[in-house]
């Protein structure tokens, strides 16, 4: 069976704008970047990581221009369901360096039962989160600590 | 046109990106305009054409979703989380949540503990939405 999730991919409405975002800010390198003629091969990954993502512009010739337009409506609405979560040593150093290149923070570090994390999105409308997990994180779905201190 | 309405949906959800992490806080119309960079007078009829409910509405429930998580995953009391989601009076919060969640604060706290799921996904699945469901989802 499987033996490596390689590429996943996330809609961005120009490519150029992505990689100003990906590589520029978060810090991604450029995997592949080709003309295939009918599309503009793009990936990135984290550096050190063999998984890609695959930046990808909805449009013709895979969409219809209608679905196309739906498509990039839903991206902006934060609606597509594509996220991306990236793991990090130091949740709120990488969010201080992140902040002072302008990121647009959804929600500032914070403490949970699996770590601590933060959110952001792309300047499309993605959501994306990275954390800093608890070297023993409670697993997703084990009774939390009624103690849980209510988060802000 | 449509890169019009891309920009506009954007500019809206920032507006709801800041309901869901300034909910503690005060926030009104004119705050939320701001942050979305338009006019007050379009910003509510936009923010319903964009997500199908208005923003006050929007708000109410993400604070109802937070005050449910609060209930359960401490044991703060019920004023406390009132005032811990953003509302200012104990009254409009009981009369909200029973209204929304079907029922009282202090009688839905007795479902007990509730599991440690990821935040983000618990606040964008358990957000009572105005969109017809009488009753809102609920952590098992």
């Amino acid at each position: 069976m499987f033996n490596a999730l390689l590429i996943s991919s996330l809609y961005v409405l120009d490519q150029e704008k992505a990689l100003d975002f990906y590589v520029g800010k978060l810090g991604l390198e450029v995997n592949t970047d080709q003309d295939l003629g009918f599309m503009r091969w793009l990936t990135v990954n984290v550096p050190g990581d063999a998984r890609q993502v695959l930046l990808e512009t909805p449009g013709a010739p895979g969409l219809d221009p209608k679905t196309a337009e739906q498509a990039r409506e839903l991206v902006t609405k934060g609606a597509t369901g594509g996220h991306l979560f990236f793991t990090t040593t130091d949740c709120w150093k990488t969010y201080n360096e992140l902040r002072a290149k302008g990121v647009e923070f959804t929600e500032e570090p914070t403490e949970r039962p699996y770590g601590i994390d933060c959110g952001l999105r792309d300047p499309f409308g993605n959501h994306i989160r990275f954390s800093q997990p608890l070297a023993a994180a409670a697993p997703v779905g084990s009774d939390e600590k009624r103690s849980a201190r209510p988060s802000k | 046109m449509s890169r019009a309405v891309e920009e506009l949906n954007r500019r809206m959800l920032r507006a709801r990106d800041a309901m869901d992490r300034a909910y503690a806080q005060p926030l009104d119309i004119p705050q939320l305009a701001r942050v979305a960079n338009v006019s007050e007078a379009h910003f509510i009829r936009t923010f319903r054409g964009t997500f199908d409910e208005t923003p006050h509405r929007y708000l109410q429930r993400r604070r109802v979703e937070r005050a449910m998580y609060l209930l359960r995953a401490t044991e703060r009391s019920v004023t406390d989380v009132c005032l811990d989601v953003g509302f200012t009076s104990l009254g409009t919060f009981s009369r909200s949540f029973r209204h929304i969640v079907g029922e009282a604060p202090a009688t839905y706290r007795r479902r007990g503990p509730i599991k440690a799921v990821p935040n983000c996904f618990a606040m964008a699945w358990t957000r009572p939405s105005s969109f017809g469901e009488a009753v809102a989802r609920k952590i098992v």
